[in-house]
């Protein structure tokens, strides 16, 4: 028994979450107010990792990144990242299979926002980086939270990306859904339902702030 | 002072519809547009704006052009400096009333004006205030506070009391009215209340798909329609008081209370707050001049 899963876990959800983040403003924010004709094809990608099965995108990653073949093999010898079996492979898996847990919040709280409010920030002089930094994002709160939370909720289970990309090297790529699955092929209940129990309690908890804060219950209790 | 002349395709209420305007609004003018919903004013504000890009046309503002489709010339509406009041306010939530202000001001301005304007319109109480807890009428007094704060040459409003009730809406008038000349505006508004054009616009502009049906003087633009000699005034019922065998209606007609004695039977299906319209028929009224 060994908490390097569960830390690996951690570290993994909190980077994701951090780079999703700055990532999907300028994503989510062109995707809002675009009326480009591309819009619904970059939509489609974006939304896919909800429906594809993990393993396929693991599969394709593998493929994709393998020193074994000639974009693998520039990535290796010239970037100098190795991204199978590693953890900024693992980074980049989650990346893509997260993404739509951070964009589609963030992309229906700002489409939710009154055009007005963007209108009269424009003829106030404000820049679109200063309407968005300004006005917006303080406006939509409440999605931000749920696209922090939700991506860092979903890269804590993520299991089939995780498998195919990273495998189960213990300190690197073995987080926490891998370790229980590998604890309970080799038969030791106990320690599987440690890790089990930890991240039972950990997402119960995650998810109830979001409820309760979004909910305004927090400020209720407050008064 | 300001000179345009646009052509938009829009999608009116009934099907595509092509905005065509030629106008020219002198410095100081309070100028109305006016006509039914779907005629296209919201969109002459936001292209005067720079919100919304016409199709076809020039717009020149003190001999800077705005835009010039032509030439490919369209100045974003960051660097044209006009006042915009929304139809609904578009007060930022997130913000105080004084936050909101502040944020309005451009970079180089004192924020000595903005207590100006707080006083002129005696919104000084509310500053730390959110918008959500504002009434609609002291929302309303904060979004015009914050287009005057950015000292526009020109300020546009986008019938911006037409969710207020009357006695409200009469105040804010006045405050408008106040302002406009105080700050030697230059004035666009929209509005349906011809009560509230007579005594603000100096000039009408009615409109209807998209063309320019009638323009002058509120007078000239609304002959036939309620100056036909007769008395007739829109008011709202304040009171009903029963004097032995009639009854006397307090009406609140623009700013002031008139009594009228009515019959049981006219009284029959009037609340407080109703409004209604006091005419008069058979007589002839005296007109005196005051002081």
């Amino acid at each position: 028994m060994s908490w390097e899963p569960l830390i690996l876990t951690f570290k993994l959800a909190l980077v994701t979450t951090l780079i999703l983040f700055v990532v999907s403003l300028p994503l989510a924010h062109w995707l809002a107010y675009s009326k480009s004709r591309i819009k619904p094809v970059i939509e489609t990608l974006v939304s896919m990792p909800l429906v594809l099965p993990p393993t396929v995108l693991g599969f394709y990653f593998l493929i994709a990144f393998s020193p074994n073949n000639s974009f693998g093999e520039w990535l290796q010898e010239v970037v100098g990242v190795q991204l199978v079996f590693s953890f900024p492979g693992l980074v980049l898996a989650s990346l893509i299979y997260s993404l739509p847990f951070m964009v589609h919040p963030i992309q229906s709280g700002l489409a939710g926002v009154p055009g007005s409010l963007r209108d009269a920030a424009f003829v106030m002089g404000k820049s679109r980086f200063q309407t968005l930094i300004k006005v917006l994002l303080p406006t939509i709160k409440p999605s931000l939270l749920t696209g922090l939370v939700l991506s860092f909720a979903h890269t804590v289970g993520e299991f089939g990306v995780v498998l195919m990309i990273g495998g189960n090297i213990p300190g690197k790529t073995k987080v926490a859904s891998i370790a229980i699955y590998d604890e309970v092929e080799a038969l030791n209940y106990g320690t599987a339902n440690f890790y089990s129990l930890i991240l039972f309690g950990c997402t119960f908890f995650i998810l109830l702030m979001v409820y309760l804060i979004n909910g305004g219950y927090l400020k209720k209790l407050g008064r | 002072m300001m000179q345009i002349r646009i052509q938009k395709n829009l999608e009116g209420p009934s099907g595509p519809m092509l905005l065509d305007l030629d106008l020219n609004i002198e410095k100081g003018q309070f100028l109305t547009l006016y006509g039914p919903s779907g005629a296209g004013k919201t969109s002459t504000l936001q292209m005067i704006s720079g919100l919304m890009r016409p199709d076809h046309g020039t717009i020149y503002f003190d001999g800077q052009p705005w835009v010039d489709i032509s030439k490919n010339i369209h100045i974003k509406p960051q660097l044209r400096k006009v006042g915009y009041v929304f139809q609904d306010y578009a007060l930022f939530p997130n913000m105080t009333v004084k936050q909101n202000l502040v944020f309005a001001l451009s970079k180089n301005s004192s924020s000595k004006s903005i207590m100006d304007i707080m006083d002129i319109m005696e919104i000084g109480n509310l500053q730390s205030r959110k918008p959500d807890t504002l009434s609609g009428g002291q929302r309303q007094r904060v979004a015009i506070a914050r287009a005057l704060v950015q000292q526009p040459q020109l300020l546009l409003l986008d019938e911006p009391f037409a969710a207020l009730d009357l006695k409200i809406r009469l105040r804010l008038q006045d405050y408008l009215g106040e302002v406009h000349r105080t700050y030697g505006l230059t004035t666009i508004l929209i509005s349906h209340d011809i009560g509230e054009i007579h005594k603000l616009s100096n000039r009408v502009v009615s409109l209807e798909q998209g063309k320019i049906a009638k323009q002058g003087t509120p007078s000239e633009v609304f002959v036939g329609h309620n100056l036909s000699g007769k008395f007739k005034f829109k008011g709202e019922v304040l009171h009903i008081e029963k004097n032995e065998v009639v009854y006397i209606v307090s009406v609140l007609i623009h700013n002031e209370v008139v009594k009228v004695i009515a019959q049981g039977s006219e009284i029959e299906n009037l609340e407080i707050g109703d409004a209604v319209m006091v005419a008069s028929k058979a007589f002839n009224p005296i007109i005196y001049k005051i002081q």
